[in-house]
């Protein structure tokens, strides 16, 4: 299989310029493609999906029947990142998530944004996402957004931008992590020749950021990672990042709260939780506090978080900073905080709140993407240039109702990189989710997860959605 | 460890115990019917394998006929019997699911490996037109699994409970292979010595994987010799003591304790039944009925499961406490 007859078309393309050359940081990977023998290349494809069916790096997908479960799909060729483009990436990640969580302590204590009227109070109190029970609160060491997934698309000219931000529970990291295991067999020979740099770290720095939390100074604090469960979606993720740490993976039902203090029920009595990676939402964490019907959480778990007494990772109420609307006053509230210009530009947004922004996406709706504010994974979402008539009435007709729950932004046509479909290359629209972790200091893993759109033409990366995956090769400096 | 992984190891272990039995009641049952095939009034060489498990309700509920292709068919993919092949190897493997940062990555992989083999061939017509190299793989993968288990997992907590449900799966399967064969074999004083007769106590060691072992001991096959290497035998690894010696010191290793003394109701319930096993001639179980005294072991035995989950699996917090 060689790269002969791939047609990179009118879109930026991660492995070739617009005259067809190979990018300087691409060439060597594409030689060694075009070297190997017929079949070379598949029979590796073949090996890495049975390998991933083994590891068990599967997701449930909930409508079909016991049994049917998949494999993440995975697309053997890496996507490469040069390392000045991402030095300038991992700036513009770490500016913006210090200003996003500057911004989520203000609006739990004096609001001062809101009084400079920088961001209007009224879409703070409607948002879905902002909980008075945290108004006060100091989580451990004044950090809220702990762990955070920031999506990244490449425009038409290769400009990085960010599409949105994830700073809930944001998943997919056990898949870079998992990606990176099969490459290294898939290409042992290319990674020795090219200056990839190395991800495996990510679960020891985790690892580093939840003892850094533990509200008592003690050397080895017990964390536990908390898991809504078998059923849940991202359930291989919570299991295989506890296995990597070493630490207990838990359920609501293994924790009590007694004495004023987290405990896990264990075959030798009850144990003291200090801090909580918790991938169970807000509303589920603690029936006292929120649902009262919640099965997930932990009875009372939000008094002791409140004493102090034990850390959660990310921080409840942190929501806040990635709804769709907030997403739009990012640059302003970097510039407001930090005194400084966004590093990464926002994709432009038309928000439905605003009447004369509401009457344009209402006039243009085949143009457009129109997004839920409160939503992600790629549902809630109106494509409008393949939409029909009807789907269009039915998005404008929830426009009107609820014009704060809608933001609209034009079609950006993805980059696209090379995919194996059917023995030969095709062109895939790509993202970016890289992850970033802030304890004592911000670090961005290098690279992350790059979501493949697999249907010809199709925008949206989504895994629910018919998305698979690519590993992400960011490469050092060439002075490095 | 948490009470819900012990818990979950526990069953893991029974359940992958359960289906390598039972695929081996299967594959010994069809390598016997090739030597009966010319004088079968035996009876229905395939009604034992449904008494075995204790199904025959379930089973006759479902299907007419007591032969080879319902019972295969009803103990290997049959997803609405709790107890056949596929349906144990999943709930093995969704208990692994819930475990998997504890168990090494090899004890999961083989787990997964083993229930995607049978749930392909479950989708397949012709598995059971050749069905012996089938069961045969069944039962070495569970050996496997056994095998892995031993030389990837520290023998700590996790490892004993994980040898629990296995020796206490074991012991019991033991028990009812026993209970049934003895009972149909044993009225038909007219084989007595017969070549057939011979064939059938053969079959019966076979199923509990104890022929070679038993021949070491004793070298001719008698039913009151059976009897005593399936219950009493300290040095066989599937006999009833055998399991139950093991099973006691893995309860000990939980407690961290050198076995001298009684903690809770686990040990005090296992300690018990095997004190009743160390303590018993194959003489006065004769005596007794060997059928009731083996219906009284399984109870028993299921009050040391009772015994596991109030102690470990689902305590109450503030006994722990």
């Amino acid at each position: 299989m060689k790269f002969d007859g791939y047609n990179p078309g009118n879109f930026y393309d991660e492995f070739f310029d617009s005259s067809g050359e190979p990018h300087p940081w691409a060439k060597l990977l594409i030689e060694r493609i075009n070297s190997l023998p017929p079949k070379g290349l598949s029979n590796r494809q073949k090996t890495a999906e049975s390998a991933l069916m083994q590891l068990g790096i599967t997701f449930n997908v909930y409508k079909e029947s016991e049994g049917v479960e998949k494999i993440f799909p995975f697309d053997i060729i890496p996507r490469i990142i040069d390392g000045e483009t991402w030095d300038i990436a991992e700036k513009g990640l770490k500016q913006r998530i210090y200003a996003l969580n500057q911004f989520v302590d203000d609006i739990y204590h004096d609001q001062k944004i809101l009084k400079d009227k920088i961001v209007p109070r009224e879409i703070i109190e409607s948002c879905a996402s902002f909980l008075p029970q945290c108004m006060g609160l100091n989580p451990p060491r004044g950090i809220w957004c702990h762990i955070s997934g920031i999506d990244l698309i490449t425009d038409d000219n290769g400009q990085l931008m960010v599409l949105e931000d994830n700073l809930r529970c944001p998943s997919g990291v056990s898949y870079v992590l998992g990606n990176r295991q099969i490459l290294k067999q898939t290409f042992p020979k290319v990674f020795e020749a090219m200056p990839i740099r190395p991800i495996e770290d990510y679960t020891s720095r985790l690892l580093d950021l939840l003892y850094y939390l533990s509200p008592d100074a003690i050397a080895e604090p017990s964390s536990v990672i908390l898991t809504p469960g078998i059923y849940n979606s991202a359930y291989f993720e919570h299991s295989y990042l506890a296995q990597r740490m070493g630490e207990e993976l838990v359920e609501g039902r293994d924790l009590v709260v007694h004495e004023g203090c987290v405990h896990m029920q264990t075959t030798r009595g009850l144990i003291k939780v200090d801090t909580i990676y918790r991938r169970v939402d807000d509303e589920f964490l603690d029936p006292k506090a929120f649902r009262p019907d919640s099965a997930l959480g932990v009875p009372g778990l939000m008094e002791v978080y409140k004493a102090g007494r034990v850390a959660l990772v990310n921080a409840p109420g942190v929501g806040i900073a990635d709804d769709k609307l907030i997403y739009t006053y990012v640059p302003e509230i970097i510039k407001y905080y930090l005194g400084e210009e966004a590093l990464l530009p926002n994709v432009p947004t038309y928000r439905c709140v605003d009447e004369k922004d509401r009457g344009y996406v209402l006039a243009n709706l085949d143009k457009l993407v129109v997004k839920a504010v409160g939503q992600s994974g790629g549902y809630g979402m109106l494509m409008g240039h393949q939409s029909s008539a009807r789907e269009r009435k039915s998005f404008a007709d929830k426009i009107n109702a609820n014009p704060r729950d809608y933001i609209a932004q034009p079609i950006i046509s993805l980059s696209r990189a090379p995919v194996i479909v059917k023995n030969r290359f095709e062109p895939r629209h790509v993202d970016l989710r890289p992850f970033i972790l802030y304890g004592k200091e911000i670090f961005v893993m290098p690279g992350g997860l790059t979501r493949v759109a697999l249907k010809k033409g199709s925008l949206v990366v989504n895994s629910s959605q018919g998305g698979g995956s690519k590993d992400t090769w960011v490469l050092y400096n060439q002075n490095h | 460890m948490l009470c819900r992984v012990a818990s979950s190891l526990y069953w893991m272990s029974c359940y992958l115990e359960r289906a390598e039995n039972i695929a081996r009641f299967i594959d010994v049952n069809l390598s016997t019917l090739l030597d009966l095939s010319l004088e079968s009034d035996l009876g229905n060489p395939w009604e034992p394998l449904i008494q075995i498990t204790g199904d025959n309700k379930s089973f006759h509920e479902k299907y007419e006929k007591v032969n080879g292709e319902n019972v295969m068919k009803f103990h290997t993919f049959d997803m609405e019997n709790p107890n056949s092949i596929l349906s144990c190897l999943s709930a093995a493997r969704e208990n692994a699911r819930t475990i998997r940062e504890t168990i090494p990555s090899e004890m999961w992989e083989q787990i997964n490996k083993l229930y995607l083999m049978v749930k392909n061939a479950s989708l397949s017509q012709s598995t059971l037109h050749d069905p012996g190299p089938f069961f045969k793989s069944i039962k070495m993968d569970c050996h496997l699994f056994s095998g892995i288990t031993d030389a990837t997992m520290a023998h700590t907590e996790a490892w004993d409970f994980v040898q629990l449900g296995q020796l206490i799966e074991r012991a019991d399967k033991t028990s009812r292979i026993l209970d049934v064969k003895y009972f149909l074999l044993l009225p038909r004083v007219d084989y007595v010595g017969s070549t057939l007769d011979k064939i059938q106590w053969a079959a019966l060691l076979k199923s509990a994987s104890a022929l070679e072992a038993y021949r070491k001991e004793y070298r001719q096959i008698t039913p009151r010799n059976v009897a005593e290497f399936l219950i009493l035998d300290y040095e066989f690894p599937r006999s009833m003591i055998f399991c139950l010696t093991q099973a006691y010191r893995s309860l000990f290793s939980i407690t961290r304790s050198s076995g001298g003394e009684i903690h809770n109701l686990p040990e005090r319930r296992l300690g018990k039944l095997r004190a009743q096993l160390d303590y018993t001639t194959i003489k006065e179980i004769i005596q007794l009925g060997l059928h009731e005294y083996l219906d009284g072991f399984q109870s028993e035995l299921n009050t040391v499961i009772d015994a596991l989950h109030e102690t470990y699996f689902e305590p109450n917090v503030l006994e722990l406490k």
